[in-house]
């Protein structure tokens, strides 16, 4: 090889990691009129008063609508959309409102170039996101010196550890689904040895921290933890040697593809001990990769995910109703994670209206207040110290059967 | 590590390997023939994956999913150095690299609004009722990945070795100038390379998705871990690329299991790239890297 290649080929190999790291293919979404057509069967607008008008109220929000995380994303911003219309039809505080939606393509620095543009550029009074904890994380800090109120949309329980002046959440945190998960395995199923297949994410990460933290609270012991790249193709080297340390369960804490591959492979491998996934694989993506892998599957998740779990009369009505009008706009019933967008935008605009106004800290003081406000996800009652405001009991147990979701057996 | 553990990573690892082995002689093809890195080259190899899944969904059966992908992409290649490498001919090999790196990006974003930003899944070839050797598995797919890997490399040699067109190919990867002289058209060969290299590429996608699916971005990760196994190898040996691809496999997976603590996954791909960097150091060209001696 001539030395002048050799040069050239190291680095364009440098360039060429870089280039992944950035990933990629992410397009800027900013609302459009013509996507705002979408009606809402069961909206309830009040006849002759007059539409809203003067200035848009300018939120932001930055969702991971390309990129591995485009299944947790890509509802989040089609439940915005849907939303700025329909809210449209009313207003708060007499003005419409405008969601500035940026991708942040999965990536934590896309994502704090995003909020300097929102912040800066857009003058945004509130900012919703990411869909994913790296870039939740990575935009924190910016937020909390702005005096920016972010209405986080991920689950590490990071995002909400202190400081949290400018920071609250929407999705229930890794913590309350690690709880339910556990508790499962421990109350319900009865077993005691444990192993932990999880994402080298942010979210797999933490998820598996967690569940290394409290799995003696459980009585439980983990007798095996390994781990995958979100883009590994086979995972049955892993699983073989989770196998060889005999677990009564396995935990796969991660987001599509890698769970489902790892329920073929558990298959492949004749594990025949229960999968216990993640609220990460709460999407009909998983069951259409894992097919026949993904009956028995049993993973925590919001309500959302089987409707006929809800039991409270006024949430029911909301979900109801959310889930008519994203299914009339997407064709497809409303993932969890597009619950999340629709309850974070909620409980923000809600504060506005509370608070009568568009100021960063009446928003703050707003939120700080928010008592009883019911969204896809459950119950919210912020405090200034509780920003994540659910309970466990906001959270279920589901189970995949004949290719669907149900309750899982309790 | 039990034996059976011993044979369930080899498994594994030649599983994953087979698809570095495709991609890695898919880089060398178009490197012989033009001294271009190809950094779009796991893009073929996601392209052949996601135009199968198509061509079965549209009620094709597997067999001619996986001829009709690896044709079309084929096409796709042909097209490529058409209408993105051949006007930039005269701009220099770098400037041809850096457009392959930008076309990396169109494929991807290309696939992205074709195929959506989903993981798709195709049905394996024969069935997926685990096979057992011993006590350890291997999946029906991994024997046709493994048999088809091995015929497409005995089909590349012969046709290299035996057919008049291969020997031109040969001729003009050892000497441009010289083959021109001997009446070869190299625009033709450098066009036959890059259909034949998108093919290979593309014949790994069909085949390694019914284990492990096919995004839009699957073909990143797999095209690096391709050049790795090419580079590995000795860029420019197809023998070598076929060897480093899988030696690259093997070695992340056994790796898991050779690495006693819990949470040996973490470190496979440090542990497969380190034990490359120490073969490029003793041997800068790479295992099988004879071809720059003919070249200086």
């Amino acid at each position: 090889m001539r030395r002048s290649h050799v040069v050239l080929v190291a680095a364009l190999v440098v360039a060429f990691a870089m280039l992944l790291l950035a990933g990629c293919g992410g397009t800027t979404t900013t609302t459009t009129a013509a996507e705002t057509t979408t009606t809402m069967a069961a909206e309830t607008t009040t006849t002759g008063m007059a539409g809203p008008s003067g200035d848009p109220i300018v939120i932001g929000a930055i969702v991971s609508a390309t990129g591995p995380a485009s299944p947790l994303g890509e509802p989040e911003r089609a439940a915005l959309v849907m939303l700025e219309a329909e809210i449209n039809k009313v207003g708060i505080l007499g003005r419409p409102i405008k969601i500035v939606i940026e991708d942040d393509q999965s990536n934590p620095t896309e994502a704090v170039t995003a909020v300097n543009k929102l912040i800066q550029q857009d003058k945004v009074v509130a900012i919703l996101g990411s869909s994913i904890s790296a870039s939740t994380l990575a935009i924190k800090p910016i937020t909390e010196a702005a005096g920016m109120p972010l209405m986080a949309l991920a689950a590490s329980n990071k995002i909400t550890e202190p400081p949290i002046d400018w920071t609250w959440r929407a999705p229930p945190r890794d913590a309350l689904a690690v709880g339910a998960a556990l508790g499962y395995i421990q109350n319900t199923m009865k077993l005691k040895k444990i192993a932990v297949l999880h994402d080298e994410n942010a979210y797999g990460a933490s998820g598996a921290a967690d569940i290394a933290a409290r799995a003696a609270d459980f009585g439980l012991e983990i007798v095996a933890t390994e781990s995958y790249k979100t883009e590994d193709t086979d995972l049955t080297a892993q699983l073989t040697k989770i196998k060889g340390a005999t677990p009564d369960a396995v935990i796969v804490w991660g987001t599509n593809p890698g769970p489902a591959v790892a329920a073929k492979n558990m298959k492949q491998l004749g594990m025949t001990q229960p999968f216990v996934g993640s609220h990460g694989i709460a999407n009909k993506s998983f069951i259409d990769l894992a097919g026949d892998a993904a009956e028995g599957v049993i993973f925590p998740a919001g309500r959302l995910l089987v409707p006929d779990s809800f039991t409270d009369p006024a949430q029911k009505a909301i979900v109801d109703q959310f889930v008519a009008a994203f299914t009339a706009v997407t064709g497809n019933p409303p993932p969890t994670f597009a619950g999340h967008a629709f309850g974070g935008l909620t409980l923000v605009l809600e504060a506005i209206n509370r608070a009568g106004s568009t100021e960063a800290a009446d928003i703050q003081k707003a939120l700080n207040e928010t008592k009883g406000v019911i969204t896809p996800d459950g119950v919210y009652n912020y405090s200034p110290t509780d920003h994540d405001g659910l309970t466990p009991d906001d959270l279920t147990v589901v189970m995949i059967k004949d290719g669907t979701w149900v309750l899982a057996p309790q | 590590m039990t034996f059976d553990q011993f044979l369930q990573y080899v498994f594994s690892g030649v599983t994953t390997g087979s698809i570095y082995a495709l991609t890695a002689l898919g880089f060398t093809l178009i490197y012989n023939a033009t001294d271009v890195i190809n950094f779009a080259q796991g893009e073929f190899v996601m392209l052949g994956g996601l135009t199968a899944i198509t061509l079965h969904e549209v009620g094709a059966p597997l067999a001619l999913a996986f001829v009709g992908a690896v044709a079309i992409v084929a096409v796709v290649g042909i097209l490529f150095q058409l209408l993105a490498i051949r006007p930039l001919h005269s701009a220099g090999i770098l400037a041809q690299i850096i457009v392959t790196v930008g076309a990396s990006l169109a494929l991807r974003t290309g696939a992205m609004l074709i195929w959506g930003r989903e993981a798709l899944p195709l049905p394996p070839f024969t069935g997926d009722a685990p096979i057992k050797v011993s006590e350890a598995t291997i999946l029906p797919q991994t024997l046709w990945v493994l048999g088809l890997t091995l015929v497409i490399v005995v089909t590349l040699q012969l046709f290299y070795r035996r057919t008049l067109t291969g020997k031109a190919v040969r001729a003009c990867s050892v000497n441009p100038s010289a083959a021109r002289l001997m009446g070869i058209s190299y625009s033709k060969v450098v066009l036959l390379s890059f259909g034949m290299s998108a093919a290979i590429s593309a014949a790994g996608g069909v085949m390694i998705t019914p284990v492990s699916f096919m995004g839009y971005s699957s073909g990143a990760i797999i095209g690096l871990k391709g050049f790795a196994a090419a580079i590995f190898g000795g860029l420019g040996n197809p023998a070598g690329a076929v060897f480093g691809g899988l030696a690259l496999g093997i070695l992340e997976t056994l790796a898991i299991g050779a690495l006693p603590m819990s949470g040996a996954s973490g470190y496979k791909d440090a542990v497969a790239f380190l034990i490359l960097l120490i073969v490029l150091f003793v041997k800068p060209q790479g295992l099988f890297g004879g071809r720059s001696v003919e070249k200086v």
